[in-house]
C-alpha cells in the first residue's frame, strides 16, 4: 500500500508534467507548421543564432 | 541552429506579415529567412511553409514596401497580408489540439488505473482507484469535452440535432453514472470509455480541421492582382503617385513596361504589347495601340503607355470575375459531406435506442439504477468513435498518396466530391498545353548564331523571346556583348552583338510583308545580310495529354474543353485529342456552362490554370489547376497537381472512387461493430473493460482500414 501511495502522485505527476509540456509546445506555436518543421531540419545553418 | 532568434516583448519592434508564393522547400525558407536576417534591422523572420505566410519583426523605419521588395530581391513573390484576414480557423485548431491533448493524458492515467481494477484490485483500493479516475476524468471531460458540448448547445437551442448531441449526452451521463457508482462503492465505473471516447473522437476532428485549413480564400487573392497606387498625369504636365482608390474616369495615368495596369480604360498614347493571360488565358500577349481598350491587373509589357481611365476599383472587370467567384463559392458550400448526412440518421437511431432499453428494462421488472445503467452502456458503445474517425482518416491517408504523387488537396471533402464526378472540363492554354512557348522548328544548330540569339532574345521579357532565349541556352549558347540593344514595342529586338547588327522579331517587321511565309505562331532573326530565317513555335501539348485523355475516356467520363482562344487554335488541339471543344469562352460564358451542365444533373470537374477559368473553378463541383498556374487558379482549385504531365487528372479521379470505397467499408465496420456491440449493451452485458476494448478495436480496425489507401494513386 505504501508503494502505491508514492507511486501513484508521483506516475500522476510525471504525466502532468508532459502534459504541461505539450500546452506550452502548443501555446508557443510548435505545432503552426508541420510541413515547414519536417523541411526544417534539412536546412543547413551556419548562422550563429 | 534555425529556430527564431527570441526578442520578446520588445517595444522598439513592430510585426508585418507577407504572403510568400512559390517557397516549397527547405532551401527556399533559408534563403528567406537568411535574406531577411542580412537586412539591418530584422530581428526574426520565420516562413510558415503550411500557410505561405511570413512573419516578421522588424524595427519600425523598415515599412512592408521595403520587405516586400527584399523578398522579390530573392526571386519570389510577396504582398503584404491583412491582419484582419487572419481566420478563426485556426485558433480553433489549437483549442481542439490542447482538448486532444488532455484526453489523451487523462485516458492514458485512468487507463492505467482501470487496469488494476480489471485485473482484480479489492474493494478499499478499487474505491480509491476510482475516485483518482473521478478527480482525473471530471476536469478532463470538462475541458476536452468543451468542443462538442458548445456544437450541441448551438444545434439544441436552435430546435436541430446533430453528432455532437448523442456524444455529449452520452459523455455526460457516463460520467455522472459513474461518480455516483464511485460514491456508492459500485463496482463499474466507465471514466475510461467516456475520456477514451474523447479522444478517439477529437482526433478525428482535428484531422478534419488540418484538412480544411489548407483551404484558402482565393477572393483576396484576386484583388491583390490590381496594383494599389497609379502614376497620374497632370493636365499640366506633372506627375505624381496617387492610390487607386481616388482616380476618377478622364484622368490620365501612365504605365511603365513591365507594370501592371491599374484601372480599365483606353490607351491615349503608346503602342506596347500586353499580357492579358490573367483575363482571357491566352499566351501570346496582344498588341494595342490608342483608342486600344485595355483591363485592370493585365500587364503592359513592352513600352510605356499613357491610359485615360474608364473604370476603377470595384467596377474594373477583374472585381466582375471576383464577385462571380464569391457567389460560386456559396454555390459549392451547399454540398453536404457524407459525415454530415450519416450522423443526420445517427442521432435520433442512438437516442430511441438507449432510451428504449431504459423503458424497457423498466417494464422488464428492473430497478432504476439497472435500467439507467444499461441505457448509458448503450449510449456509450453506440457512441461513433470508428464513425467519428472513418472519413477524416480516410481523407488524410489519401491525400498523403495524393501529395506523394504530386498533387496537394486542399479540402478533404474535395476527394468525395471528386469520386462522383462524371464531366470533365480541361481548359486549353496552361492546362492542356503547358502554357509556354518551345521553339518546334528553325533553331540555328551552330553555336556562334545560338549565342546572338541569346543575346538578343534575353533582352526582352516577351515570351516567345524568353522562349528562344531557355531554348537557345539550352543547347549551349552563351551572352556576347553587345554594342547596342534596343527594343521596338510590338515588333522586336534590334542590337549590334560581336559587330554584326542583327533583329531579332515580328517576321513581316524582318522580312518585310510576306517574305517568309507561316501560318503558325512564329518569329524571325536575321544577322547581319544573311537572308532571314523563321523560328516556329508552339505553345506545347501536356506530354501525355492523349494518354490521360483516353483514360478519362475509358472511365466513361464525359471530356471537354473551354478555352478563350481561337476556334482554330482550338480545333486543331482538340482534334488531335479527341476531344469535343468549345471556343473563344469569356470567364462568365465558362462559368455558364458550368451552371448549366450541373442544371442538368451532371457532376462537373473542372480543370484550368488562368484568372479566366476562376469562376468556373469555383462553380464546378471540384476543381484542379496546375501548379504553374495564375494565383487565382491555384486558390479557387481544390486540388493542385505539380509538373508538366495531365495524368494526375485521371489518376486522381480513381483515386478518390478508391478512397470513397474505403470509406464505405470504414462505415460498414462501424456498422458491424454496432450491430454486435448494441444487443450485449441491450442485455446489461457490457462491463467496461468490454466498452473499452469494442471501442478501441473498432477505432484501430477502421484506421487500419484507412491505411490500406497508401497506394491509392496509381
Amino acid at each position: 500500500m505504501n508503494g502505491i501511495l508514492l507511486l501513484i502522485p508521483f506516475a500522476l505527476g510525471l504525466g502532468l508534467a508532459g502534459l504541461a509540456a505539450f500546452f506550452w509546445a502548443v501555446r508557443d506555436g510548435q505545432f503552426e507548421d508541420l510541413d515547414g518543421a519536417s523541411m526544417r531540419i534539412l536546412i543547413e545553418d551556419d548562422r550563429d543564432d | 541552429m534555425n529556430a527564431p532568434v527570441v526578442i520578446r516583448r520588445d517595444d522598439s519592434l513592430t510585426t508585418t506579415d507577407l504572403t510568400v508564393e512559390g517557397v516549397h522547400c527547405a532551401s527556399c525558407i533559408a534563403k528567406i529567412e537568411g535574406g531577411l536576417h542580412a537586412l539591418p534591422g530584422i530581428a526574426t523572420a520565420r516562413m510558415n511553409l503550411s500557410t505561405h505566410r511570413l512573419h516578421v519583426a522588424h524595427a519600425p523605419a523598415i515599412d512592408a514596401a521595403t520587405l516586400v521588395r527584399t523578398v522579390e530581391g530573392l526571386g519570389f513573390r510577396a504582398h503584404p497580408f491583412a491582419a484582419a484576414e487572419s481566420t478563426g480557423e485556426d485558433s480553433e485548431r489549437r483549442r481542439l489540439l490542447l482538448a486532444l491533448g488532455v484526453a489523451g493524458f487523462a485516458a492514458m492515467n485512468i487507463m492505467l488505473l482501470s487496469v488494476s481494477v480489471w485485473s482484480g484490485a479489492d474493494e478499499a483500493t478499487r474505491g480509491l482507484f476510482h475516485w483518482l479516475s473521478a478527480l482525473i476524468a471530471i476536469p478532463a471531460v470538462a475541458f476536452a469535452g468543451r468542443p462538442f458540448f458548445t456544437n450541441a448547445w448551438s444545434a439544441l437551442r436552435r430546435g436541430r440535432t446533430n453528432m455532437d448531441v448523442p456524444i455529449s449526452i452520452g459523455v455526460v451521463l457516463t460520467t455522472l453514472m459513474s461518480l455516483y457508482e464511485t460514491a456508492t462503492g459500485g463496482e463499474h465505473a466507465y471514466f475510461d470509455g467516456a475520456v477514451m471516447l474523447l479522444f478517439f473522437l477529437l482526433a478525428g476532428r482535428f484531422l478534419d480541421s488540418v484538412m480544411r485549413a489548407r483551404a484558402r480564400d482565393s477572393v483576396a487573392a484576386l484583388l491583390h492582382q490590381v496594383p494599389a497606387d497609379a502614376l497620374v498625369l497632370a493636365a499640366d504636365g506633372s506627375s505624381s503617385r496617387r492610390p487607386i482608390a481616388d482616380l476618377r474616369p478622364d484622368e490620365r495615368v501612365l504605365v511603365a513596361a513591365g507594370e501592371r495596369i491599374p484601372v480599365d480604360g483606353i490607351v491615349e498614347t503608346g503602342t506596347s504589347l500586353v499580357d492579358r493571360s490573367l483575363v482571357t488565358g491566352e499566351s501570346a500577349p496582344d498588341p494595342v495601340e490608342a483608342d486600344g481598350e485595355v483591363l485592370a491587373g493585365t500587364i503592359n509589357v513592352a513600352a510605356p503607355l499613357v491610359i485615360r481611365v474608364t473604370r476603377t476599383g470595384d467596377d474594373t472587370a477583374i472585381a466582375d470575375i471576383a464577385r462571380l467567384m464569391e457567389t460560386a463559392h456559396q454555390v459549392k458550400s451547399r454540398y453536404v459531406r457524407i459525415a454530415d448526412r450519416a450522423s443526420r440518421l445517427y442521432a435520433p437511431a442512438v437516442h430511441t435506442l438507449a432510451a428504449l432499453s431504459f423503458l424497457g428494462w423498466l417494464i422488464a421488472g428492473a430497478g432504476v439504477h439497472q435500467a439507467a445503467t444499461i441505457g448509458v452502456a448503450v449510449l456509450i458503445i453506440t457512441c461513433p468513435c470508428a464513425l467519428g474517425l472513418a472519413v477524416p482518416i480516410a481523407h488524410v491517408v489519401a491525400s498523403g498518396a495524393f501529395m506523394r504523387a504530386g498533387m496537394l488537396v486542399k479540402d478533404g471533402s474535395a476527394i468525395e466530391r471528386l469520386s462522383r464526378v462524371d464531366t470533365v472540363l480541361l481548359d486549353k492554354t496552361g492546362t492542356t498545353t503547358l502554357g509556354r512557348f518551345v521553339p518546334v522548328s528553325g533553331m540555328p544548330d551552330d553555336v556562334a548564331t545560338l549565342s546572338i540569339l541569346f543575346t538578343l532574345a534575353r533582352g526582352s521579357t516577351h515570351p516567345m523571346s524568353r522562349a528562344i532565349a531557355m531554348a537557345a541556352q539550352q543547347a549551349g549558347a552563351v551572352a556576347l556583348p553587345a554594342a547596342y540593344l534596343s527594343e521596338q514595342a510590338g515588333l522586336g529586338l534590334e542590337g549590334e552583338i560581336a559587330g554584326v547588327h542583327c533583329r531579332l522579331g515580328r517576321p513581316d517587321w524582318i522580312a518585310g510583308d510576306g517574305a517568309l511565309d507561316y501560318d503558325r505562331t512564329a518569329i524571325a532573326y536575321r544577322v547581319g545580310e544573311q537572308p532571314p530565317h523563321l523560328v516556329v513555335l508552339r505553345d506545347e501539348t501536356r506530354p501525355d495529354a492523349a494518354e490521360a485523355i483516353a483514360r478519362l475516356h475509358r472511365s466513361r467520363l464525359t471530356v471537354e474543353m473551354l478555352s478563350g482562344d481561337t476556334p482554330a487554335a482550338v480545333a486543331e488541339l482538340a482534334a488531335t485529342l479527341g476531344v469535343a471543344a468549345q471556343a473563344r469562352m469569356s470567364p462568365g460564358d465558362k462559368y455558364d456552362y458550368v451552371r448549366k451542365l450541373q442544371a442538368a444533373g451532371h457532376h462537373v470537374l473542372m480543370v484550368g490554370d488562368g484568372l479566366n477559368d476562376g469562376p468556373a473553378l469555383k462553380s464546378a463541383e471540384v476543381a484542379m489547376a496546375p501548379g504553374n498556374a495564375s494565383d487565382v487558379g491555384t486558390l479557387a482549385a481544390d486540388i493542385v497537381f505539380l509538373g508538366d504531365r495531365l495524368m494526375p487528372v485521371p489518376l486522381a479521379l480513381a483515386a478518390a472512387r478508391r478512397t470513397m470505397t474505403v470509406v464505405r467499408q470504414n462505415f460498414a465496420l462501424a456498422i458491424g461493430y454496432n450491430a454486435i456491440a448494441v444487443p450485449l449493451a441491450i442485455l446489461g452485458q457490457v462491463t467496461p473493460l468490454i466498452a473499452a476494448a469494442a471501442m478501441s478495436g473498432s477505432s484501430l480496425l477502421v484506421v487500419a482500414n484507412a491505411l490500406r489507401l497508401r497506394g491509392a494513386v496509381r
